[in-house]
């Protein structure tokens, strides 16, 4: 079992955490955004292989936050709240 | 010299001491440039490059493999063929590779072991029985075969289920495909190389592609492990890993990449001779023709490329696969393994033109390509040999994604994924 680091609650067991994207993928927006930028937001990931920036959730208490992972190795490299601010 | 396999040269090759057997395809040098490439030398891969020549008469084509060809998700699947699908574009497009397994063997010269035994999809409630009900109309309907299994049935079929009174999932029905069964992997990847090569095509392992060649915005080639090898017309076929070439040819694909475990257990005497999958427990079944019992589950939940697979997964598939069969309790698993899939929003795949001209993708078969490896090497091979869809590929274009036309069969066949 791998333990994911909470910045809330600690490190906690895999499966107490629900992955939700990729960082950094702003929803457009305005009136007039093209239809290929709405299907860019939605469905395009960059879905890297080596060092990836996630959004994750930890389930038990709630907290989201952005997680950097490598995809290969399944090392954590870093984990920080989001703290209410916008991911670039 | 032993060309062609029947019983006969296995007769004359035991008289003459096994002497006259030929690598079963070449393995020539990669030539400086082909008329249409394929990039991946797994069942798909390797069956376009047998289309492209067969269908199209095109055989200055090469298929340019990273490591082994079949050593990706074609040699790390559970073999299941079936095509119990729900809307009508994935009923053209299963049903077409189905049909083409059903004749593969004597086509490719090379017994892929198909074997129709038959599949059911457990229902384990009421409301499930009448999911399963709409679920068998809509496969006839759409002219495939499919039956709506009582109790009785399913215990016909698989006696060792867990029937008892206090089963956590107990069997009100199932949804029955007698088409359904087996094949074996390795052979399939196998049958069509030595079909393709033998019509030309050259089959170039341990070439890892480095970077596409983009002239004049359009891709003419690649550069590879062994030097640049140029083709006005490439086809993609990666699987899990189709979002790392995509990234070098300048564009994005909704794809996301995870493992998918498999196990098999040592081999036991003819216990269970169909394929069971129980949604409940979350977990599929079958036996192989060595005894082994194989078993699959759903996916990861961690996005991946790491062909392992994590224990929770694992755990939960085999404690699925004791509630269903409490007999396998004393069963030793002798293997366990993951292959990395490209799992797409609408669980159905992308085959088309990519946004880089001259570049084409069969890609986004999720927990399910084995399947369709005929229907996708048919569909890419036309697509590269005419540069135009038919109307079984038209559906699963990329541009769905864009239209919002979405083949939505996680919702309607409820994979899992």
């Amino acid at each position: 079992m791998q333990l994911f680091p909470c910045p809330f609650c600690g490190p906690r067991d895999e499966t107490e955490f629900h992955y939700g994207g990729d960082a950094g993928n702003a929803r457009p927006d305005g009136a007039d955004v093209p239809i290929d930028r709405w299907a860019d937001y939605l469905y395009l990931r960059t879905n890297p292989k080596g060092t990836a920036r996630e959004i994750w959730v930890h389930m038990n208490c709630g907290e989201f936050f952005v997680m950097e992972r490598d995809t290969v190795t399944h090392k954590v490299l870093s984990s920080a709240a989001l703290g209410g601010e916008h991911v670039a | 010299m032993t060309t062609r396999y029947s019983a006969f040269s296995l007769f004359k090759e035991g008289l003459a001491g096994q002497t006259g057997w030929q690598p079963a395809w070449r393995s020539p040098e990669p030539k400086l440039s082909y008329d249409a490439i394929v990039i991946g030398g797994g069942g798909h891969g390797l069956a376009t490059a047998y289309y492209l020549a067969k269908n199209h008469n095109i055989t200055s084509v090469a298929v340019l493999e990273k490591g082994w060809i079949g050593g990706g998700n074609t040699g790390r699947n559970t073999t299941v063929v079936r095509s119990n699908y729900y809307y009508p574009e994935s009923v053209e497009l299963y049903g077409l590779a189905h049909r083409l397994y059903e004749g593969l063997s004597k086509e490719l010269n090379y017994n892929v072991m198909l074997s129709q035994r038959g599949m059911v999809n457990l229902c384990h409630s009421t409301r499930e029985m009448e999911i399963g009900a709409r679920t068998v109309n809509a496969m006839q309907i759409n002219g495939i075969d499919a039956e709506l299994f009582s109790p009785d049935d399913v215990r016909r079929v698989a006696p060792i289920y867990n029937f008892s009174p206090d089963a956590r999932f107990p069997v009100f029905g199932g949804i029955w495909q007698g088409r359904a069964g087996t094949a074996r992997h390795d052979a399939v990847a196998w049958g069509y190389a030595r079909a393709a090569s033998r019509l030309g095509v050259d089959i170039i392992q341990n070439c890892e592609i480095t970077d596409f060649i983009i002239q004049g915005g359009r891709c003419r080639g690649v550069q590879t492990s062994r030097g640049a090898i140029r083709a006005e017309r490439i086809g993609m076929a990666v699987a899990g890993h189709s979002s790392v070439l995509a990234a070098k040819a300048g564009f994005r694909l909704p794809i996301n990449s995870y493992a998918l475990q498999a196990c098999v257990s040592e081999p036991v005497k003819p216990i269970l001779d169909t394929v069971v999958l129980s949604p409940g427990c979350g977990v599929y079944v079958s036996q192989s023709d060595k005894g082994e019992i194989v078993i699959g589950g759903g996916l990861d939940r961690i996005p991946s490329y790491a062909q392992r697979g994590n224990l929770p997964t694992l755990e939960g598939v085999i404690a699925g696969l004791l509630e269903m069969f409490p007999i396998f309790g004393q069963l030793k698993l002798m293997r366990q393994w993951a292959g990395i899939v490209d799992v797409v929003p609408d669980s159905s795949p992308i085959i088309g033109p990519s946004p880089l001209p001259g570049l084409f993708l069969n890609c986004g078969w999720g927990t399910g390509g084995f399947k369709a490896i005929p229907a996708g090497g048919t569909l890419l091979a036309n697509l590269l040999a005419t540069d135009e869809h038919n109307h079984i590929s038209r559906p699963f274009d990329l541009d769905r994604f864009a239209s919002g036309r979405l083949i939505d069969e996680a919702a309607g066949s409820g994979i899992a994924h």
